[in-house]
């Protein structure tokens, strides 16, 4: 196994001889396991595009089924918390945002069609921009945050360096772990393995992952985002489970250590707290919301603001809204290709569903990456 | 047109796909009379149209420039518009130009020395090219009615062998004059002042020189050509695919991209694949001849990087199959402007 992790850590990350070689190697192990299918799952956006950008899929042995979880922290946002960030800028508050929130659809509507009514919502690339907002004007800016432990960790950092009286926080960071133990204790699950997220884990380190592999008898690998690094995990994956063997490997050693980066673990829960919460699509995941802490209540929109969400009940959802099946993809119990409105009615340019919107999105991914149909030799 | 998305004129329908070419078509191609007739009209929506004179073809075509910023690394709105246009009449087989014609509108306010710097280019250019402007037209519109300068060339040849983008059978390769993303990334670079290291630099070139010592190796073996403007590699195979009704199998691996564009690409997470070309030519030509062609480019300046990116196969007829060197997937022609109004 030290030789597979050697072959994704090695200089040249996209040597195609490399990568038949570990695609040979999945289908040796396939065929040692000796059944079908063999259910893995990722839960991150980021391996998604890179799996689809290289077209592995056409490349893994039939046997291997590669499912996407939850990995598009835009996605699972739930609608009430869309809703909130709406109802704020009806009610006239700024409302600054990652690109990817203005589409994603809440119960009746989206920022972008409040935008279109002329609310305040503007599109910023970090949070250090909308802080840089809020010095230039008087105005209350609120920072609609969104996005796993790797960006909640920028949002601590930023307001521990101190934020100006004007700026606050709406935040809708979510936190991996406890999510992978939802999916894991699904009745149905089909789920053998996890490959876990290289940023994520680089944060959190690998041992993060220890008490759940205990917990569940699921082996953990962690994964880089190169052809050769998931053409490797997936091979370290594969091997565990040929053995039966329920443990954490570290397939990114380049990033990720066992402890992760402690001063930011520090950051993160210096300024939140994990509580439960509803996951758009997938469940109510307990510790899997991240909230501002007490002592940061001074930041934290929910409570400076009063918000009203009843002003939104008068708009219905959209019509096309009841057939979109986002839910069911992110839990990995469906694709886009099941989804009889992908790619016709729900396309880049006019989204019905959020996995539509995020660049992060398993729609939006296999929609730029030529759908998937079947191109196995 | 009932489509809510579709009642007003996006970005996305001047970049060179799909919308693109939907728009053209609901709109222009199909209510316009004119559009039927001998030789190569507009239906074909091909790079320009070819009429036929005696035994030979009056080619025709014309394009209009728009860029921001106007002088970039590599070249400048002037150099574009002469070299878009010979290049649309040369992707046509038609090589040695007539006449073009140079058509401007001016903003007010857009400074004299800029305007005979791009003269400047346009002449140099057209001279590179071997072909001459014989008539324009000069308009001034109001500050803030456009943007800073717009071009349009307007260019005919007679051609005795006119080469469709249509072209294309099972077991024919596609040739790649050169390397790919150049234009797309230096602009791109240029235009949200990226400092990056590296040499981004435009590619715009005028092609007829090049493609002349293409179609003299091997005639009447060059089957299909298209040049890989806006939407880059991608667009202009998914529409060399669609109009010959064969499937192409793209190796990755062996379309030449420069070191600084596939860092500028990768970093800024765009495809060199979707990204505009203005001095490259995709060629389609039949198997037996494919050496002769890429020797013919190689020797030539402008072809000195050109290679063997694609072959032709009945498997899947109208898409365009990605090998990437870990696998396989279909590439898709890119929906929306990666970067508005490069060329």
């Amino acid at each position: 196994m030290a030789d597979r992790i050697a072959q994704g850590r090695a200089l040249e990350f996209r040597d195609p001889r490399k990568g038949r070689e570990l695609v040979g190697l999945l289908a040796r192990l396939c065929g040692q396991i000796g059944r079908a299918p063999i259910s893995v799952m990722h839960v991150c956006g980021s391996h998604e595009q890179a799996i689809a950008r290289f077209g592995l899929r056409a490349s893994f042995p039939p046997e291997l089924d590669v499912i996407m979880g939850p990995g598009c922290p835009v996605c699972v946002t739930d609608l009430p918390e869309v809703d909130e960030a709406i109802a704020l800028a009806m009610a006239g508050v700024r409302i600054a945002t990652y690109g990817d929130m203005l589409r994603v659809p809440g119960s009746g509507r989206s920022l972008a069609d409040a935008k279109a009514d002329g609310a305040k919502v503007e599109v910023v690339y970090s949070i250090a921009q909308a802080v840089e907002l809020a010095r230039q004007t008087s105005e209350d800016i609120v920072f609609f945050a969104s996005g796993f432990e790797t960006t909640a960790v920028a949002t601590a950092a930023v307001l521990l360096a101190g934020t100006p009286a004007n700026f606050s926080i709406l935040s809708a960071h979510k936190y991996i772990p406890p999510v992978m133990e939802i999916v894991a204790e699904m009745p149905d699950t089909r789920v053998e393995g996890f490959l876990a997220a290289g940023h994520a884990a680089a944060i959190t380190g690998w041992g993060v992952f220890e008490r759940f592999v205990e917990r569940h008898g699921i082996p953990v690998v962690v994964a880089g985002f190169e052809p050769l690094d998931i053409l490797a995990g997936l091979a370290c994956l594969l091997e565990l489970i040929r053995d039966r063997r329920a443990a954490v490997i570290n397939a990114y050693p380049r990033c990720v250590t066992r402890e992760g980066n402690r001063r930011a673990q520090e950051a993160l829960w210096r300024v939140f707290r994990p509580i439960g919460g509803q996951w758009r699509g997938i469940a109510h995941v307990p510790n899997g919301n991240l909230r501002l802490r007490d002592e940061w209540a001074h930041v934290d929109a929910r409570r400076r603001f009063k918000i009203d969400l009843a002003g939104l009940w008068s708009f219905a959802p959209p019509r096309l809204a009841a057939e979109c099946i986002c839910g069911d993809i992110m839990a990995g119990i469906a694709s886009p290709s099941d989804c009889p409105l992908f790619g016709a009615k729900c396309v880049p340019d006019q989204p019905v569903g959020a996995c539509m919107v995020s660049s992060e999105g398993t729609c939006r991914i296999w929609h730029e990456y030529g759908g998937r149909p079947d191109l196995r030799r | 047109m009932a489509d809510r998305s579709d009642a007003k004129i996006a970005l996305k329908h001047g970049a060179g796909g799909r919308a693109m070419r939907a728009l053209i078509k609901e709109v222009f191609v199909d209510r316009l009379d004119g559009s039927g007739g001998p030789g190569i009209g507009l239906a074909a929506m091909d790079d320009g149209a070819a009429l036929p004179l005696g035994d030979r073809w009056l080619v025709v075509t014309t394009d209009s420039h728009v860029i921001s910023p106007i002088f970039f690394p590599g070249g400048d709105i002037g150099r574009l518009a002469i070299s878009g246009t010979v290049n649309d009449l040369a992707m046509m087989g038609a090589t040695e130009v007539l006449a073009l014609t140079c058509a401007v509108i001016v903003e007010e306010g857009f400074e004299r020395a800029q305007l005979e710097r791009v003269r400047d280019s346009i002449d140099e250019t057209c001279r590179a090219a071997c072909a001459r402007i014989v008539t324009g037209d000069t308009k001034v519109m109001g500050h803030g009615e456009i943007d800073g300068l717009v071009l349009n060339t307007t260019g005919v040849a007679i051609a005795s062998r006119v080469v469709p983008d249509s072209g294309l059978k099972p077991g024919d390769v596609v040739i790649l004059s050169g390397t790919a993303g150049d234009h797309g990334m230096a602009v791109m670079a240029r235009r949200h002042d990226l400092a990056l290291r590296g040499d981004l630099r435009s590619d715009v070139a005028p092609l007829n020189g090049m493609i002349r010592c293409a179609l003299d190796a091997a005639g009447d073996a060059v089957v299909a050509m298209k040049d890989p403007t806006r939407g880059g590699v991608a667009s202009a195979l998914c529409e060399m695919a669609q109009k010959g009704r064969v499937g192409i199998v793209l190796d990755g691996p062996s379309v030449p991209i420069k070191e600084e564009v596939r860092a500028a690409a990768e970093l800024l997470g765009i495809d060199p694949l979707i990204v505009a070309n203005e001095g490259k030519a995709l060629i389609g030509v039949r198997p037996d001849a494919a050496e002769r062609v890429l020797a013919a480019l190689r020797a030539h300046p402008l072809g000195r990087d050109a290679a063997i990116v694609a072959t032709c196969t009945n498997e899947r007829p109208g898409q365009v199959i990605l090998e990437t060197g870990f696998g396989r997937r279909l590439l898709q022609e890119p929906e929306g402007e990666p970067l508005p109004r490069i060329c």
